[in-house]
């Protein structure tokens, strides 16, 4: 018997998802389902978008009002919904590759304006869908199946680029910390702007296994082992951060939201007429 | 008017050919006339060399381009060497007293005005050019009524503007009869 | 002559006034050469009325959002030239399969790549049939004056919003930058089509299935209280993805048959001295302007000549050229490409009798001569 959590905010009928067993990505989905839940959103209001990728097929089993793009566009199609109507609660769920790498550039200037749009990364590092190939957020010298003598690019911080290009919330989880990872995302919802949650995710079919990472378990193990709150990380001397990674909320404030803005110009230009 | 009298009007970018156009174009319509007006520019939005046309005639206009014109403005030199072979045997020229019009060419009716000259030195604004040039078109042509023209162009010049634009205007048509 | 206004305008301008005409209220976009106007004037008049423009961070983007705005209910318009209309093909794909109605503007200049920004061409008439994967229906519409970029404007939105598909208006440089005289109709002359919605509250509403006697599937908004799914995966009639084979033939074929079996709503053509014509012009856009006045001056001449042109040219006028090719000696197709459109009459006309392609790709409109000087070689 499924949870009251699942019953209420998921396609019965649409379950169960097609990720692999062990993979994070359906404790992001609940996590973000909960965040919703416990936000108590009038359910006709709140539209989930996603691009392309293993992440986005999470739309699909949601039930909301649900929109499954093309790769790497969600938080463009995201925008025309949120634009056109903005009583609606617009999520965005992506992946590494579909918001960092394909639609890198929608991104950045979706952060710029400062539309009311909160997105979720499933982060897991890889390109699942396709079998394995390496991605922005592949670290250094980790394998990928387009990678196999090992990766030389540089890995992308998608909460730095997304606060550099103007988000109002930034902020990371893992699917290790989840009762963090809800209060994450719900104040992503609260904020009135551009939000974004970084969740980092698990792949141990593809990146688990190219990298040696172990099983499952062992994935989870390591995000708790290696993840290391923003408020701890102040206290602790540099030597003890290496090869760690920051999670909690990096930036929570407050700027002029895009679709009120636009309001503005139409309640003042359509009344001289 | 001829059923169908096409004009050129060259010069260089900034110059305001192409309003000069539109309002040429609009004036004819007022009075119940079809025009076209078109325009072929380059990447640089001042400078470069720019050309407006207009077709105007009393019937349905088929083909939207100048091809050969029965009248040609030119604003400057470029563009006069440009387009001047572009003009009808037995057309007319108007162009601009700064430039250098080839005297022995008597396939075409020649009236220098200076129109750059008038714009800048008596009315202190040489923005106002293409309103002078429409006024000598208008004289010279006929194609449009004074009426018409006048109306097209204040409906189509920044609001504030209009005085000068009127004064303009007939300082095309003074420099038209004096010279013609 | 009603209370009517007569104007001045431009083709770019008709079409932005035939799209709020129509009930547009959202507008994304990114600039280009030369439809630019259009997205000027939609920042310009959309919030008067209420409605929405956004200049996006690229093309692709910008064909995105006006999908998501007409999911949100909005009528919606994208308008762009050469560069823009190929990065906008994966979406307009997907807008077909995922049947969301929105209106593409494709002001057409010469190609390939960057090619002559600011000079015509009506090189993208393949693209426009073929430019995005796979099978899908497409509708696409291409004016010759002003005036009748208003019309098409108004009816690009109608068909949409009937058909619920995405549909093009293939407009080129020589009548998007023209300015020339134009009759605005009235409000209450123009006839308006808006997309079905489902019942309020139907619970039995299925976002993709067809009711009896209907076209396409009733069309609800998000935030309506409907739960539907929106996707590019073949899709079952709740809209939910599927890998079966029966299912997905079904789709693609309902799609397609959306068109195939409404041609003759959708195929709009003219034709000019005809009846007794042994040669035909056939064609479209700005180009069939130079080609009237060639067929004018070779009635003149006693050339028995006429101009078929294509108003709408995709779906393809088939039945109107097959009878024709049984009637006339030769088709002579000017175009400014070198030679696209031709082809289909080629198809079409299946050697009943002979087609002459005309092209020209230089950035030069083809000038009435040129074609006139066609018709007197081909006699």
């Amino acid at each position: 018997m499924s949870s009251q959590l699942i019953q209420n905010n998921f396609r019965m009928d649409r379950l169960p998802h097609i990720w692999c067993p062990g993979c994070g990505h359906g404790i992001v989905m609940r996590s973000l389902a909960q965040a919703i839940e416990n936000q108590g959103y009038d359910k006709k209001k709140v539209c989930v978008v996603s691009g392309i990728g293993c992440s986005s097929r999470a739309s699909g089993y949601m039930d909301f009002n649900t929109l499954h793009t093309t790769h790497g566009r969600a938080l463009a199609f995201a925008t025309g919904v949120k634009l056109a109507n903005p009583e609606l609660k617009v999520i965005v769920v992506t992946g590494d590759g579909d918001c960092s790498a394909i639609g890198g550039n929608h991104l950045i200037h979706t952060a710029r304006r400062n539309i009311d749009i909160t997105t979720i990364v499933f982060n897991n590092n890889i390109y699942g869908m396709t079998g394995g190939q390496y991605s922005p957020t592949t670290p250094t010298s980790e394998y990928g199946t387009t990678a196999p003598f090992g990766n030389i690019d540089k890995a992308f911080d998608i909460c730095k680029l997304v606060d550099a290009a103007g988000a109002t919330y930034v902020a990371r989880g893992t699917v290790y910390h989840t009762v963090q990872l809800i209060k994450l995302i719900e104040n992503a919802l609260i904020n009135n702007g551009f939000s974004l949650v970084d969740a980092i995710s698990t792949c141990p079919t593809y990146y688990g296994r190219k990298n040696k990472k172990g099983s499952a378990v062992n994935m989870l193990n390591s995000l708790k082992e290696n993840a290391v709150d923003i408020k701890a990380a102040e206290k602790l001397p540099k030597e003890k951060l290496e090869g760690k990674f920051l999670i909690g909320e990096f930036k929570n404030t407050n700027e002029p939201e895009y679709t009120e803005e636009y309001m503005k110009i139409i309640k003042k230009y359509q009344k001289e007429r | 008017m001829d059923n169908r009298i096409e004009i050129r009007l060259s010069g260089s970018g900034g110059q305001g050919l192409i309003l000069g156009g539109i309002i040429l174009a609009e004036a004819a319509i007022n009075e119940g006339n079809n025009a076209i007006q078109s325009q072929s520019y380059g990447p640089e939005a001042r400078g470069g060399a720019s050309k407006a046309e207009v077709i105007i005639s009393r019937e349905e206009i088929d083909f939207p381009k100048v091809d050969k014109a029965d009248l040609l403005l030119a604003m400057t030199e470029v563009a006069y060497k440009k387009y001047i072979k572009s003009l009808k045997e037995g057309g007319i020229l108007i162009a601009d007293s700064s430039i250098n019009v080839d005297a022995e060419d008597k396939a075409y009716k020649v009236l220098q005005v200076p129109i750059i000259a008038t714009a800048a030195e008596k009315l202190g604004k040489a923005m106002v050019a293409n309103i002078i040039a429409l006024g000598v078109i208008q004289q010279v042509t006929e194609v449009v009524n004074k009426e018409s023209l006048e109306a097209a162009v204040l409906n189509r010049v920044p609001r504030g503007t209009e005085e000068l634009n009127k004064t303009a205007l007939s300082e095309g048509y003074m420099l038209a009869s004096s010279t013609f | 002559m009603s209370d009517r206004k007569v104007k001045l305008m431009q083709g770019n301008e008709a079409c932005v006034e035939g799209a709020l005409a129509a009930g547009m209220k959202f507008y994304a976009g990114y600039p280009i050469t030369p439809s630019t106007e259009v997205a000027e004037l939609c920042a310009q008049k959309l919030p008067l009325i209420g409605g929405k423009f956004i200049q996006m961070e690229d093309e692709i983007a910008g064909m995105a959002a006006i999908i998501g705005s007409s999911l949100a209910g909005l009528k919606s318009m994208t308008a762009t030239s050469g560069p823009g209309f190929s990065l906008k093909q994966e979406n307009i794909g997907y807008a077909a399969l995922a049947e969301v109605p929105c209106v593409i503007v494709d002001v057409q200049r010469a190609g390939p790549s960057t090619g002559l920004p600011t000079a015509p061409s009506q090189g993208d008439i393949m693209q426009a049939k073929w430019g995005t994967h796979g099978d899908h229906p497409v509708i696409a519409l291409s004016p010759s004056s002003v005036k009748e970029t208003f019309d098409l404007t108004v009816k690009c939105f109608n068909l949409a919003e009937k058909y619920r598909t995405p549909v093009l208006l293939m407009l080129d440089e020589v009548v998007g930058h023209m300015r020339e005289k134009i009759e605005i109709p009235n409000p209450d002359e123009i006839e308006i089509y808006n997309r079905i919605k489902p019942q309020e509250g139907d619970d039995s509403y299925k976002a993709y299935r067809v009711e009896e006697k209907e076209i396409v599937p009733r069309m609800a908004a998000f935030g309506e209280g409907f739960h539907f799914h929106v996707t590019g995966l073949m899709h079952d009639e709740f809209g939910f993805p599927t890998n079966d084979t029966d299912t997905s033939d079904k789709l693609i074929r309902r799609i397609m048959a959306k068109v195939s079996d409404n041609v003759d709503d959708i195929v709009i053509y003219e034709e000019k001295y005809m009846a007794d014509a042994e040669y035909v012009v056939l064609a479209y856009g700005g180009t069939a302007r130079s080609a009237i006045s060639a067929v004018k001056k070779a009635r003149e001449m006693g050339i028995k000549v006429g101009l078929f042109r294509a108003v709408t040219i995709w779906p393809f006028p088939e039945k109107q050229i097959r009878e024709l090719a049984g009637k006339v000696k030769k088709f002579i197709v000017p175009e400014m490409n070198l030679g696209q459109y031709v082809l289909e009459v080629e198809r079409v006309v299946a050697g009943r009798a002979e087609v002459i392609s005309l092209g020209k790709a230089n950035g030069e409109v083809i000038t009435p001569d040129e074609i006139l000087s066609k018709i007197k070689e081909v006699l």
